[in-house]
């Protein structure tokens, strides 16, 4: 008797439970903590390049010597492209050496920031938006016409390492949504580029993969024709006029 | 902060308030009546004038540099003066009102991150975070108002959101921030129904345990290990619900110090890896004692179970310990359990010890003692051993007829004649006002953590400068090594040093001599030449004394104070009756073949090997003695757990061999015995009271000693294994195999 309610009771928690949808957190950055590998472990040797030695000077430049700390971040970011894209350990250990701060003050903030990959990436690593005006035209369409197109998973590499899709927050870029980032380390830190591609379809998004792996630099920007940068499609419709000076002041005096 | 004061508050505003009495139920108030400042100054602002006066939470005491810097605020209508810079906590805590927190710790930097303390401030739009905000002059603050209250209960909510409940398989449980302050400021219940967090442990050795997904990401641990420990290891990673608290690559935090984020972690993240799932903490009895693992004497707490040392936790003491205390002190207690001496034994003619009564042993020793020459006995008082005992020590051995009593670690030679000679004469809390510190052949992070602790609180607070001489070593602090051997003391005594006219130019400086150099031929002319820096540098004054000696062992102080001084340097060599009473530092070696050693302890350590008697005695644990610290403080232990086995104090098996051996002596009960010691040391009766030393240097003959020039040698060789007990401790192994730096 006590047995069969038992297992009764058992069976509507486990309904309970059944209905409750699987949340998975998807985190758009990987683990907070290092795994040692091959290419990734702080025995292995990393410097700057002798050109970006004289740029790791003038970033250093910029702030007062005693407050060193300071050029974290764009250090970490000049690390970033010359590596290829993204940061291992070592490269953290040597920004650390730098600025002469413990090693952890590195990793909290390269933690921080999604924008710092603390695994491989692409060579074109392709940000997705997923903020809600985004998401409201479309973004997870994209994502996932790129994800089928590439044959990957998020934030995996392609086998040929060129592509890599990862998700980010909003770009504020949203009057001209969906819109994906294009963080191209194909050519080191001197070609660098980091270009936004916007007003995409599933279709246009998958284009201008294509073209990338052609080599080409597909036109950045709204890739709506009939729309100028974030201005409205076919020309304005408001505010035709010149703006009118603020009523209080007059400019011309000053 | 415990549950009954939060109680008693609460029944106090019940009683009291009996217009406010809906605020202890939870009630739903309308925001409107909140946010309008109107109606709150629209209320009558007098406070009741019979309110009780309130007592500061946990005695806070205030302290007004100079006076006319106090301002006066007001907590919830009651108006206190704080001194200027103070914050909105702070004075509540004057005015008795305790604010609960989790990321505010005293003695670390603001971080102001968890808003649990928020309360509210009369004219501000919002509730303020009292931990960071300074209070200013006339400032009302209200710490009971439905807002607060509210405040509390929202952000109470959002740090349950992520964290497990897992209080009945949880250590801290029965003393976790967390469980008390949700009981008493916390809603009861929560809206949350998504999946929690949950994030990987990290491994941070031996001695502290992670349960990471129960975080509250307070920062407490990280400021503690930047800040307090020195050791930069440990970070907040990640951001938003991904933060946690990690070391990113695979380190184990190799800190003297890191037991002591298992009391600061508010919530049971990091708990005692010995102590885990071993006891709950209502079931043990504390019992305040202090510790013996250095000459610090950290102020402890004996948390037993039964028979049974559970565990070790600091005792707050401002002078000393602050708050804090070293690994060795926290986690050796497992030593206590190990390899003791239960019986009195004698070494039969097979080699093997056998288990005998207390009435034979004794019997045995005594007619041994009266078959040798009076100048053949030697006593040697071990580096643990309470002052009480070493007087009995000394008091039998020279009605015996010798005068050759020793203690371990004071050297051949100690002078015992000028208090100020070996004590440390700054006390531990006045080295936070040096200015400049040369540190003689002494490494303080592996013999005093705590005095370290204070330098180096010293110099990131003042940016004091530290000269180190003596081996390569590693201080967690900015330190200048200026050599290694006393040749660089004499260059700086000539003045042909740099860093002596660093030393010329302090205010207060301070020079701290390792007793190390206890040990070495030529002590009374280093003595010498550090006594003529301290006299170029003027480090000692009447209202400063900056002439410091670092002891090594609990022991040291309380057997000069009492003269345990040997006749002659040749006392071991030539003797034919040793008593070695716990000690077990003595170099065995020396010792002839043909003396008579009997071993009084409590631990089979290394002497045990070379003793024809072994009288077991209790450890300190389970005794009542006195020790003299460093800064010369004396401070008493309690027993806290029952001896095992046939044991007896040290100064009872003494003054029963005394009887035995037919030269009784005159005491047979505690305060008969440290009347004795009081005709002899007075300041060993005043207890936890520091006796400075009334005359300096000054009086001391001229040493006509040559300097060697052999280099100064570490005085510890393995921080976490120094003793008897840390020697029989397991824990204490691991630690010296994973943590030592080699
Ligand atoms: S581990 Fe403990 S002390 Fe450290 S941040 Fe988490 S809750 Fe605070
Ligand atoms: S939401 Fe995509 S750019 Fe703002
Ligand atoms: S205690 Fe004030 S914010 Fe944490």
């Amino acid at each position: 008797m006590l047995a069969r309610l038992a297992s009764q009771r058992l069976r509507e928690i486990r309904q309970v439970i059944r209905q409750i949808p699987q949340t998975t957190r998807s985190l758009s950055t990987a683990l907070n903590y290092h795994l040692d590998s091959p290419d990734n472990n702080p025995n292995n040797p990393w410097e700057f390049t002798e050109a970006n030695k004289t740029k790791v000077k003038e970033i250093l430049s910029h702030y007062p010597s005693n407050y060193k700390q300071s050029a974290v971040i764009p250090l970490l970011d000049l690390a970033q492209q010359q590596h290829g894209g993204w940061l291992p350990v070592s490269a953290m250990n040597e920004v650390a050496k730098i600025i002469e701060v413990a090693p952890i003050r590195v990793y909290e903030v390269a933690t921080f920031y999604s924008m710092f990959n603390r695994t491989k990436v692409g060579k074109y690593h392709l940000l997705v938006c997923g903020t809600t005006p985004c998401m409201i035209r479309g973004s997870r369409e994209i994502e996932e016409a790129l994800l089928k197109h590439l044959g990957v998973k998020r934030n995996e590499v392609t086998k040929d390492g060129l592509f890599s899709v990862g998700e980010m927050e909003c770009m504020g870029c949203c009057v001209n949504a969906p819109m994906i980032t294009v963080a191209d380390y194909s050519n080191g830190s001197e070609g660098y580029t980091y270009n936004y591609y916007e007003d995409l379809t599933p279709e246009k998004a998958v284009e201008i993969v294509e073209a990338f792996r052609r080599g080409e630099k597909p036109p950045r920007g709204t890739q709506n024709p009939k729309r100028i940068n974030s201005g409205p499609e076919g020309g304005n419709t408001t505010l035709l006029g010149e703006p009118k000076p603020p009523p209080c002041r007059d400019l011309d005096a000053c | 902060m415990g549950l009954g004061s939060i109680a008693s508050r609460a029944l106090r505003s019940n009683t009291l308030r009996p217009g406010h009495t809906n605020l202890l139920r939870r009630s739903i108030v309308t925001t409107t009546e909140l946010r309008n400042a109107e109606a709150a100054q629209a209320q009558p602002e007098t406070p009741p004038p019979d309110l009780p006066p309130r007592t500061p939470v946990a005695g806070a005491r205030v302290h007004f540099p100079n006076p006319e810097d106090a301002i006066e605020v007001f907590v919830d209508g009651y108006p206190v003066k704080i001194p200027k810079g103070m914050t909105v906590l702070q004075a509540c805590e004057i005015a008795g009102v305790d604010i609960p927190r989790f990321c505010y710790h005293s003695r670390l930097s603001i971080a102001g991150n968890c808003r649990m303390c928020l309360v509210e401030v009369e004219k501000s739009p919002k509730p303020v975070a009292s931990c960071a905000m300074p209070a200013l002059p006339g400032m009302k603050i209200k710490t009971d108002t439905p807002l607060a209250k509210k405040a509390r209960e929202g952000v109470m909510e959002f740090l349950l959101m992520n964290h497990p409940l897992d209080c009945p398989i949880c250590d801290q449980g029965g003393e976790c921030d967390l469980q008390d302050q949700s009981m008493a400021f916390g809603s009861d219940r929560g809206r949350f129904t998504e999946t929690k967090r949950s994030v990987v442990d990290k491994n941070l050795g031996p001695l502290v345990k992670t349960v990471m997904t129960r975080c509250i990401q307070c920062t407490r641990c990280v400021r503690f290990a930047t800040e307090i420990a020195g050791v930069q290891d440990l970070g907040m990673l990640g951001r938003g619900s991904g933060e946690e608290i990690g070391t990113y690559v695979e380190k184990l935090m190799t800190s003297e110090l890191s037991g002591n984020v298992i009391d600061i972690c508010p919530v049971g993240a990091l708990t005692s890896k010995p102590f885990a799932f071993k006891a709950r903490n209502w079931e043990l009895k504390g019992t305040e004692s202090i510790d013996v693992t250095d000459a610090v004497g950290s102020n402890i707490r004996i948390d037993s179970r039964g028979p049974e040392v559970m565990r070790v936790v600091p005792r707050l003491n401002e002078d000393i310990n602050e708050e804090w205390i070293s690994d060795k002190t926290r986690f050796f207690y497992d030593g206590l359990k190990r390899q003791r001496l239960n019986d009195p034994m004698i070494r039969g003619p097979d080699g093997r010890f056998k288990a005998v009564s207390w009435r034979d042993a004794l019997a045995v020793v005594a007619e041994v003692i009266h078959q040798v020459k009076a100048d053949e006995i030697v006593g040697v008082a071990g580096k643990l051993s309470d002052a009480e005992s070493m007087m009995a020590l000394k008091d039998f051995l020279n009605k015996m007829g010798s005068n050759n009593v020793l203690c371990e670690g004071n050297g051949p030679n100690p002078n015992a004649d000028l208090r100020s000679g070996y004590i440390m004469n700054t006390s531990i809390s006045g080295l936070e006002n040096a200015d400049v510190f040369l540190l003689v052949g002494t490494q303080p992070r592996v013999e005093a953590a705590m005095v370290n602790a204070r330098i180096r609180k010293t110099v990131r607070a003042t940016q004091a400068k530290v000269g180190y001489v003596g081996p390569a070593t590693d201080l967690n602090y900015d330190h200048e090594h200026l050599g290694t051997g006393p040749q660089t003391l004499s260059e700086i005594a000539k003045g042909s040093h740099p860093f002596s006219s660093t030393l010329m130019n302090a205010k207060n400086p301070c020079i701290i001599v390792g007793a190390g150099i206890f040990e070495r031929d030529d002590k009374d002319a280093i003595f010498s030449v550090v006594e003529a820096i301290a006299e170029r540098a003027k480090a000692v004054r009447p209202d400063w004394n900056g002439m410091n000696v670092l002891l090594l062992n609990a022991a040291q102080a309380a057997a000069l104070d009492l003269g345990l001084v040997p006749e002659s340097d040749k006392g071991i060599e030539s003797s034919k009756f040793i008593y070695l009473m716990g000690a077990d530092d003595v170099n065995l070696e020396k010792i002839p073949e043909d003396a008579f050693v009997v071993y009084q302890g409590h631990h089979g350590d290394r002497s045990v090997y070379r003793a024809n008697v072994i009288l077991p005695a209790s450890a300190f644990s389970e005794k009542e003695g006195t020790y003299v610290n460093t800064e010369g403080c004396a401070q008493t232990t309690v027993p806290a757990v029952p001896t095992v086995g046939d044991a007896r104090d040290d100064w009872k098996i003494v003054r029963a061999l005394s009887e035995v051996a037919g030269v009784i002596l005159p005491y047979d009960s505690l305060s008969a015995i440290r009347s004795r010691m009081k005709t002899v040391a007075p300041n060993l009766v005043n207890v936890d009271e520091r006796e400075p030393a009334t005359f300096s240097y000054s009086l001391k003959p001229e040493s006509q000693q040559k300097i060697s020039t052999t280099p100064f040698k570490a005085a510890v060789e393995n921080f976490y294994m120094t003793d008897p007990i840390t020697r029989a401790s397991k824990v204490m192994a691991q630690c010296s195999a994973l943590l030592s730096k080699k």
